[in-house]
This record gives C-alpha cells, structure tokens and sequence, in this order.
C-alpha cells in the first residue's frame, strides 16, 4: 500500500526537490480536510508509482503553510522537480488530482 | 458503512418534504440546515396560496413543518454544508466541523446568490474564506472582518476572536445580541475585495480596511461551490423530471433548481426528489 508521507520542515525541501510531489494542507480541526483524506489515500493506491503522496499538518507546521501562503484548507499543492506546478483550494473530485499530477 | 442513506442540505419546504418522504419509506436520513428562522419565509406575514391553509404566517408553516419532521425518525444538524465529495460508491459531506458518509444527497438550499463580490473568487482561498471553524486557525494573531449576511454570524466573530484573530464584524443591519466585547462592529452593505497574490484590502461601501482574511457568512454556498462538477445554468441545479442532477446519487428540489419560488412547488419536487433517491439507493 502506498504511504502518504507527514511532512515537516525539517524533511519538506528534500522531500519535493525530485520527482512530483503532491502535498495536502491540512489540519484535524478541518472537516473538508478529513474527507478529501480518503480521496488522496485512494488516489496514492492508483497513482502511487507517479508521484509521491504527502501532508502538512499547518498547526504543527505554521511556517510551511506561510511560506506557500495557505490561508484555506485543505489545499493541495503539486511539485515537480521542486518547482509548484498547480494548486487546488477545497475539497475536489479525485480527477481534479489527477490531472495536476499527470499534466 | 455509511452515517445516513441520505442527507438532504437545506431545512426549507423543499427539504422538509423530502425528509419527511425518506423517512415514510423507511429511508434513514438527516436534514442539514441554518437555523430557519433566519429564512426569509419565515418572516412573511401571510401565505395566501398554500392549499389548505389560507393566510398562514410563514413562521406558523415553518414551525409545523419542524414539528412534522420531528415526529420523524429524521436528525436535524444545525450547521451549514460547506462541500460535499463523490467518493467509491457515496458522498462525504461536511457541515461544520463534521463530516458524515451518505449514498445519496438531496440538495434544496433554496434560492441562491449568484452574484459574488468583486474580487472574491480571485482572492477565495488566498483571504477570503467561508468557513471560520476551518481556516480561522490560520489567522491567529491576524487582522479579519466577518461579513455577516445571517444573524448566526456573530458566533463566527466570535469564534475568530476566541482563537486570537483580530475581528471586524460587518452587517447591513443593527448588530444582534451575543457580540463579545473584543469584536469590533461596523455597518456595511456594499463589499470589495483587493490585494495582490494575496488579499489586502477589504472595501465596505466607501471605506478601505487592511485585512489578512474575511470570512462571508451567507444563506447558502452557491451549489457549483458546494459540488464543483454540478451542472448549473444562472445559478440554478439543472435537474430533470425526476429532480436528478447530472450527477448520479445527487438530486435537487425546491428554489435552487429555478422559478417560481413557491412552496407548493418546492414541497412537490421535495417529495418527487425523496422518491427518485429512495428508488436509487434501492437500485445500487
């Protein structure tokens, strides 16, 4: 099963500098970012050898959510080579995804 | 596992009639909705068209309608539907800080804006936002105004100012009771959002304010916010004869689907959109 790797300052840079990365920001408080949850597990199960699945909790990680200037959750940011390639604000259908990994 | 067979979002005629029609065909089901008290039917003096019930106030009918449901085996959620997801066989919905699982979704939000604010869909999600439990978070110690289009919206400021935000509370009326000393009140009806990347400045009527974040707190969150993959045509859900939308397992009733905005009507397709989902749900 693929792993949605938990992000944090320390392992963020190293983590999206090769390959496409697609980041969630989230936070537990958040309820749109606890359903899109199962939307990313099952689109890691499919994609899982595209890209790489990973999170950012925004409480324990404020300065990461500032630094790519999350200010709604759950935003999800795609990586690639290190570079932001797409974003999406809110929860969207699994395609939406898709699409900003396979673009 | 699934929380309910069928929310249905909105505690107007529309969604009263198909909750209480899921419930006759032993369907379990949940009412998503503000407080309707706040509807403008709610405030109408007289309803003179309404079979059987000539010159009924529309606070009487609503009231009616509550206890019906209520003698239902139909939860009432008091919180307003921010999203719902399609995910394998159902939908996620979340309300609040909740989130529940359902087979099939009825949506009856009633009559929705359809206008936005100069400005707010470019800066939505980079400032401005609709959901205080959510985002609010993310403006500790930072400069927000709530623009408060429902009464309930004072629960918001304070939510905010809880938290540690700076608030400004802006509504095109008197200020309602609950305010907590700390929120700063202000009256405003015309609304403008601007900045860079990111929002900067909110304008009320003539005035700039600087702010991080502004929340709107509305009636209803316009149905192609709510689904992004809905088919809306002017601001309405564009349903068929059966009240089914263009996505299966999804269907509309009442004033979001289109004119007129009557509640025979809207209690009709209530009941022919709790039928059409019952019968879908049998079928899966």
């Amino acid at each position: 099963m693929a792993q949605i790797v938990n992000l944090t300052q320390k392992t963020f840079d190293e983590t999206i500098k090769t390959g496409t990365v697609l980041v969630d920001f989230w936070a537990d408080w958040c309820g749109p970012c606890r359903m899109l949850a199962p939307v990313l597990d099952e689109l890691s199960e499919k994609l899982g050898d595209k890209a790489v699945f990973a999170k950012v909790n925004v409480d324990e990680e404020r300065e990461l959510a500032q630094r790519f200037g999350v200010s709604s959750i759950p935003t999800v940011i795609v990586f690639k080579n290190g570079v932001k390639k797409a974003d999406a604000i809110g929860v969207k259908p699994a395609r939406a995804y898709e699409q900003m990994i396979t673009d | 596992m699934f929380d309910y067979d069928i929310v249905v979002v909105g505690g107007g005629p529309a969604g009263i009639s198909a909750a209480i029609n899921l419930a006759a065909k032993g369907k379990s089901a949940a009412i998503c909705s503000n407080n309707y008290a706040e509807s403008a039917l709610y405030k109408a003096k007289r309803v003179d068209n309404y079979p059987g019930l000539p010159g009924i106030s529309g606070a009487q009918l609503l009231d009616g309608m509550a206890r019906q449901v209520q003698s239902f085996d139909v939860k009432t959620i008091r919180s307003q539907v921010l999203s719902v997801a399609e995910i394998g066989d159902g939908f996620y919905i979340s309300a609040g800080s909740e989130v529940f699982s359902v087979k099939a979704v009825i949506l009856a939000t009633g009559v929705v804006q359809t206008a936005f604010y100069p400005g707010e869909t470019q800066y939505l999600g980079r400032g401005v936002s609709y959901c205080a439990t959510c985002d609010g978070m993310l403006y500790r110690g930072r400069k927000t105004a709530v623009i408060g289009l429902r009464n309930d919206a004072v629960e918001e400021a304070n939510q905010l100012l809880e938290i540690g935000c700076e608030v400004v509370l802006i509504m095109p009326n008197d200020p309602p009771e609950g305010i907590k000393p700390g929120v700063e009140f202000l009256r405003g009806r015309k609304f403008a959002f601007s900045g860079d990347e990111v929002l900067r400045t909110l304008t009320v009527d003539d005035e700039n304010i600087p702010v991080d974040g502004v929340f709107i707190v509305r009636a209803s969150v316009a149905p192609d916010l709510l689904m992004p993959e809905l088919s809306v045509k002017d601001g309405y859900i564009v349903v068929n004869e059966k009240m089914e939308t263009n996505i299966a397992g999804v269907f509309a009733a009442g004033d979001c689907t289109g004119r007129p905005y009557q509640i025979s009507k809207a209690s009709g397709q209530g009941q022919v959109a709790a039928f059409s989902a019952a019968s879908y749900i049998e079928r899966k």
